[in-house]
């Protein structure tokens, strides 16, 4: 039965310690390993020849190097040149100089190479990756219309029975059905929106009427949709319609394909390098069947396209199917008498060749000619009628030819020969106007190409006529190439001039910025920062007047991206006059934070040494307050957050090396800049205690007057900062630091202060805290800090003013005032981990000190009234814990915290107590039985215990153990 | 010679009995065999039960079904007085006797030989509007009393064996102008124009497209549409003298909207199925083909030049 009341009043002794034995015995038997022994991370290796195994002992690289003794390894014989893939690049790489080197692997090469030509690489910009732009940039407000007729083709077969009624009463009755059926459409008003989506209803439509087996109605449905393709009202949108429907006809050219390749592949699928005699009768009837409806379509431009859609299906029906019929249609092409229209098509077709048989270039050559011919309709008269009823002016629609003709040329400059691109920009250059063709050559033909003849282009572009296509657009175009490939080391600054010359006389800001902004790319690659300054100071000068840039921003970002990626080094960027000023022009705090924030990145990213460049410094702290000055209440978590790491970014950035007391200047600065963001001051507050410890480590441990002086007003700026933080634990662990970092710079009346200052804001401390959104007990924290500051105080000196520990007892106070949870421990945890410090304080000498700084071990120099004092406040630590045993004693759900409580105590006790004293001995045994009692305890953890004090027993002067254990134990549950 | 196009036909009938339920279908596969010139195929017939049947006979005809058009005799002669159809081609056999099929799927191979009736000849199919060559196979299922007699039909195709003599291509140029026109009112108010071009042939291979180019020089009305209309001939001979009629096959579109002027385009029309046969001659009838290039102006004036075509097979 345990009994608290006979053991109160009691002297509770600590046990002296000897640190340095213990820590002799704790540390584990050295294993002295030998070298060349087996080690779990050295590789294994095979050595098998006797001899050698003296030498290679211990090494460990890798045996290719070693004769033929060594057994093979597979992975290094490989490596001896006889792998297929090394063959393979030896012989494309001798076979380029070499004519004829050896057959076999120059036959190989060729018909690698030879591949390489058939298939469209990755190189190729795909379709679909120019789609979203095309859709993006033509855009219509204009109301548009749908006429969707599905009648019958009138080409088709008459039924004998109509043959009577004539030709118009026929047609009618026609109609009349398809009215029944409710397939003729027709769709008036639409915006834009509207008609993409009846679009893709319609290829939805299609999709469903091909699924349930409605073959004719789907075809009705692409043809329908290709009609549309005819009608170029409302003109400007004419290319995002194209890439609408031409989607349409992609998904029914994939159905039809898929729908005979499986009747093709009925016992086993079909290869995909299949051959005609591979298709079964079947496929090839239907396939057949496919192409004669098409051919009896009435119309030439859906006749076209459901053709050119449905070309891959050729390679079911003979060899040459598409060879042939690729001509065909491109022939074909020359009935469409609107240019635009006509060119589509085109484009269409060549992307279907591309697709299906990219070796094919003839007739991507062949319909690049035929543009060429057709070129002079575009300023024919129906199209100048047609423009007139439209209201469009010329530039607006020939920019609407931009992206057919680059596809096309895209098309044909892939991979082609150097003389071939020659030949065709020959082409161009005898044509009149060729303006809109110089455009689409620069930006479909290799950006290599276009950058070696780059002052022929400028020649060319001087020379188009003015009023036809615009000439920023073309300089936009030439400025692209350039961006990614370089021309000629001496040209360069002549293009540059040319250039800018053009663009700077551009009147619209619009236009004027979105050429501007390619060329900056150009100029930041090869030039430095005085013609970089100049173009900078030039869009100032275009952008300023009535508040231009306003609706530029996007361009005047990309132009700061832009200059980021070439300009790394910050001293040059930040000593371009013209670039602050610049930036100045983001006036809209959004974007202006946008930007500052990029510029932060760039330098966090980039800046590898550290600075104290003033010109750096000015124009980062300036540019770190634009974004810390747009926080505002509304401001979200997440970016402030953000914006807070990119400044702390900076902060680590900056150095002024030995200049300590500038770095210091530069923090007090950084403080009042930086006030909002709380994250910025933790770090400054690192920064400062830093600046402390390498003051400290200068001066090798021992401060002058001026360094002493200095730390100490390290440590004031702490002190003064750290109130102004919210978060309380924040705070907290920073008093802790700062206090551990003024007694290590000796500075012991503020270290006093910090720790005072800790021990006093602890009943703020709230019972919750929210953490990551949930609110969560802050129990654990605050035991987690106590435990810390504990340790702290061992080494903290008495003040002389104040009485012996004062701020032990000041925190133990704290603890009992604080208004712990309900159905807590924390409180007598606190005190059972305090009876340690108050052991270590008992000994002799400190577990640990600070260099130059006297603990209590020399203050009181082990006085006895010192250590009665210890005494007094250990007894009364047990007491209150044994008050609070018994409580829990009390009630029977805890019971099991009585046990955890008791068991805790007496390790403490144990490991920390003096148990020659019979009382001390008597209650650790009656704690043990207590914390027993109830069964709760895990037997592991009592054997193990009970193990450790029998080994403890062994020790000398520890023997008075093995009484203790005699009386312990243990109690299995039953 | 003839020989037959590899073509599969499905018919489908559901029937139901008083008691129970059977799925009846008779698929018949006609497989070519050039050399011996015979239909040849199975009957199919899919049942739930066993079904008990009277006979069942399969019957192949051959038939020109000529028409008189109400515009070369009236709307009433032309429905009484239509010509009896001509018999080129009749056969029967009995397949199975009087017996019971078994439940689920039963295929019964047949084959036919293709002979002509008498000193008839086989004519090519041709589905037309006053002439039609049609060849058909009938399956009759006799039945027990209370219970319908079965019947399906099913055309096949009949192709004339390739002639072995090979035709020269002849080709045809044409220059259309106000000044070649015929058949108009006002030359006057007509628009100045020159369209010039070919016909690669006019004795055209009836399983190859026709082919040309057609160039517009110069014209002072913008061009709406180009065409290429084939048309049919059709001559029937009864007792009162013969009715010609031509009827449109089909209208190809090969240039719309104003064309670019000096380049040229091309004319390219492939001859429908069923709806073309070699140019035929016979006594009773005649099927001839011609083809009309049609130039809309914008200003609704057509120009059409016609060309007479002769079809055959290679």
């Amino acid at each position: 039965m345990f009994c608290a009341s006979s053991l109160c009043g009691l002297s509770r002794r600590s046990r002296g310690r000897n640190y340095d034995a213990e820590l002799q015995r704790c540390r584990p038997e050295m294993a002295p390993v030998e070298f060349g022994d087996y080690h779990p991370l050295k590789p294994i290796m095979v050595t098998d020849t006797k001899t050698r195994r003296g030498a290679r002992k211990g090494s460990t690289s890798s045996s290719s190097s070693s004769s033929s003794s060594v057994p093979p390894d597979p992975l290094s014989s490989m490596l001896d040149g006889t792998d297929p893939l090394s063959m393979f690049a030896a012989a494309s790489a001798t076979e380029t100089p070499a004519v004829s080197h050896s057959a076999s692997a120059g036959d190989l090469g060729r018909k690698r190479r030879e591949k390489e030509e058939e298939a469209v690489g990755p190189d190729f910009e795909p379709w679909y990756s120019k789609r979203g732009e095309i859709l993006t940039r033509f855009t219509t407000t204009e109301k548009l219309s749908i006429n969707l007729f599905m009648g019958i083709d009138k080409g088709k077969a008459q039924s004998p029975g109509s043959s009577g009624v004539s030709e118009k009463v026929r047609t009618r009755l026609e109609e009349l059905d398809d009215l029944e059926e409710g397939s003729q459409r027709e769709m008036l008003n639409l915006s834009q929106q509207d008609y993409t989506n009846r679009i893709e209803e319609l290829n939805q439509s299609l999709k469903e009427a091909w699924s349930s087996d409605q073959k004719v109605k789907a075809l009705k449905i692409v043809i329908q949709c290709s009609k549309l393709l005819s009608d170029t009202s409302v003109i400007q949108f004419y290319p995002s319609k194209f890439v609408l429907i031409t989607d349409i006809l992609d998904t029914f050219g994939q159905l039809v394909y898929d729908r005979i390749w499986t009747m093709c592949s009925d016992p086993q699928p079909l290869p995909d390098s299949f051959t005609v005699e591979d298709v079964n009768d079947t496929a090839k009837e239907t396939c057949l069947n496919w192409f004669f409806k098409i051919a009896s379509i009435r119309e030439l431009l859906p006749r076209l396209y459901v053709e050119a859609a449905i070309l891959k299906c050729n390679r079911f029906l003979n060899k040459n199917g598409i060879q042939e019929t690729l001509p065909r249609l491109t022939a074909m092409i020359r009935g469409i008498g609107d240019p635009l229209v006509a060119a589509y098509t085109r484009a269409y077709l060549c992307r279907i060749g591309m697709e299906v048989a990219p070796h094919l270039k003839d007739s991507l050559n062949r319909n690049f000619f035929d543009l060429l011919t057709t070129f002079r309709q575009i300023s024919g008269e129906s199209v100048r009628n047609q423009l007139v009823v439209q209201r469009v002016e010329v530039p607006e629609y020939l920019t609407l030819y931009s992206p057919a003709i680059s596809w096309i040329l895209q098309c044909i400059a892939y991979r082609a020969p150097e003389p071939l691109l020659t030949e065709m920009m020959e082409r161009c250059k005898k044509l009149g106007n060729n303006a809109l063709l110089l455009n689409s050559v620069m930006r479909a033909f290799r950006p290599e190409f276009v950058a070696a003849r780059a002052t022929d282009f400028i020649g060319m572009i001087k020379d188009c006529d003015e009023a036809g296509f615009p000439k920023h657009l073309l300089f936009g175009s030439l400025g692209q190439s350039l961006a990614s490939a370089d021309p000629p080391e001496s040209e360069r600054l002549t293009i540059l001039n040319e250039a800018w010359k053009v663009i700077t006389k551009v009147r619209s800001p619009v236009d004027y910025i979105s050429c501007a902004e390619i060329w900056v790319e150009f100029t930041c690659r090869h030039f430095t920062k005085r013609e970089v300054n100049t173009v900078l100071a030039d869009i100032i000068k275009h952008m300023t007047p009535d508040r231009a840039f306003e609706d530029a921003y996007a361009q005047l970002q990309s132009v700061i991206r832009k200059i980021l990626t070439y300009f790394h080094d910050f001293s040059v960027l930040f000593s371009m006059e013209r670039f602050l000023p610049f930036l100045d022009m983001f006036q809209k705090d959004s974007v202006r934070v946008e930007v500052c924030r990029s510029i932060m990145e760039v330098f966090i990213k980039h800046q590898v040494d550290l600075t104290r460049d003033p010109v750096i410094l000015n124009a980062m702290l300036h540019i770190c307050k634009t974004m810390h000055d747009s926080v505002n209440a509304l401001t979200l978590e997440d970016e402030k957050r953000s914006l807070a790491l990119l400044i702390i970014g900076f902060i680590r950035m900056v150095s002024f090396g030995r200049d300590f007391e500038q770095q210091l200047s530069f923090c007090v600065e950084a403080r009042a800049t930086f006030c909002n963001l709380e994250p910025v001051l933790v770090q400054l507050i690192h920064t400062v205690n830093q600046l402390a410890m390498e003051t400290r480590r200068v001066m090798r441990g021992s401060h002058s007057r001026k360094t002493a002086a200095f730390v100490r007003a390290c440590a004031a700026y702490s002190f003064i900062t750290i109130p102004s933080l919210s978060s309380i634990f924040s705070r907290l662990s920073l008093y802790l630091l700062s206090g551990q970092v003024a007694l290590a710079n000796q500075c012991l009346s503020q270290a006093d202060a910090f720790l005072k200052a800790a021990v006093s804001i602890l009943p703020e401390v709230p019972r919750s805290i929210s953490i990551e959104g949930k609110l969560r007990s802050s129990e654990s924290f605050l035991l987690d800090f106590i435990n810390n500051f504990l340790a702290t105080l061992l080494v903290v000196p008495d003040h002389p003013e104040h009485g012996v520990l004062y701020l032990v007892r000041g925190l133990l106070n704290m603890v009992q005032d604080y208004t712990w949870e309900e159905n807590s421990d924390a409180k007598v945890r606190i005190y059972i981990s305090a009876l340690p410090l108050l052991a270590a304080m008992s000994q002799e000498t400190y577990l640990y000190s600070i260099p130059k700084v006297d603990s209590n071990e020399t203050l009181y120099g082990g006085d006895p009234k010192f250590l009665s004092e210890i005494n007094k406040l250990s007894e009364t630590l047990i007491a209150q814990i044994l008050d609070h045993l018994k409580a829990l004693g009390r009630e029977e759900q805890s019971t099991r915290r009585q046990g955890a409580v008791a068991l805790s105590l007496f390790s403490a006790l144990l490991a920390h107590g003096d148990l020659r004293n019979n009382k001390l001995s008597q209650l650790t045994v009656n704690l043990w039985n207590l914390s027993h009692k109830h069964g709760y305890c895990e037997t592991r953890i009592s054997v193990r215990t009970l193990e450790h004090i029998k080994h403890q027993a062994q020790q000398p002067d520890m023997a008075h153990l093995s009484d203790t254990v005699q009386r312990l134990t243990l109690q299995t549950r039953t | 010679m003839f020989f037959l196009d590899t073509m599969g036909l499905m018919f489908k009938c559901i029937y139901s009995g008083i008691l129970s339920t059977v799925l009846f279908v008779c698929l018949c596969v006609f497989v070519c065999v050039c050399v011996q010139e015979v239909v040849a195929g199975v009957i199919v017939l899919v049942c739930k039960e066993s079904l008990q049947h009277h006979g069942i006979t399969l019957n192949m005809e051959g038939l020109v079904n000529l028409q008189l058009s109400s515009k070369s005799v009236g709307v009433f002669e032309a429905f009484y007085n239509s010509v009896k159809p001509i018999q080129l081609i009749s056969n029967n056999i009995e397949v199975a006797k009087a017996g019971k099929i078994p439940g689920g799927k039963t295929e019964i191979p047949f084959e036919f030989p293709l002979q002509a009736k008498g000193n008839k000849v086989l004519y090519e199919t041709y589905h037309g509007v006053f002439v039609n060559i049609q060849y058909t196979l009938r399956c009759d299922m006799k039945r027990p009393l209370l219970a319908k007699d079965l019947s399906r039909n099913c055309e096949f195709i009949v192709h004339c064996q390739p002639q072995k003599s090979k035709i020269a291509p002849t080709p045809v140029n044409f220059t259309v102008t106000p000044d070649t026109l015929e058949n108009i009112r006002e030359r006057s108010s007509l628009p100045k124009f020159l369209i010039r071009g070919h016909l690669d042939a006019t004795n055209c291979v009836i399983s190859q497209p026709l082919t040309g180019e057609v160039l517009v020089e110069n014209s002072d009305t913008p061009i709406k549409s180009i065409e290429l209309q084939l048309v049919r001939v059709e001559t029937c001979g009864c007792a009162e003298g013969y009715a010609r009629d031509a009827t449109e096959i089909q209208n190809i579109q090969i240039a719309e909207g104003d064309v670019c002027h000096g380049l040229s385009i091309p004319i390219y029309m492939v001859f429908p199925r069923l709806f073309t046969c070699p140019t035929l001659e016979t006594t009773n009838f005649k099927v001839e083909f011609e083809v009309n290039v049609v130039i809309v102006l914008h200003d609704d004036h057509l120009i059409t030049e016609n060309f007479p075509l002769k079809l055959c097979r290679v």
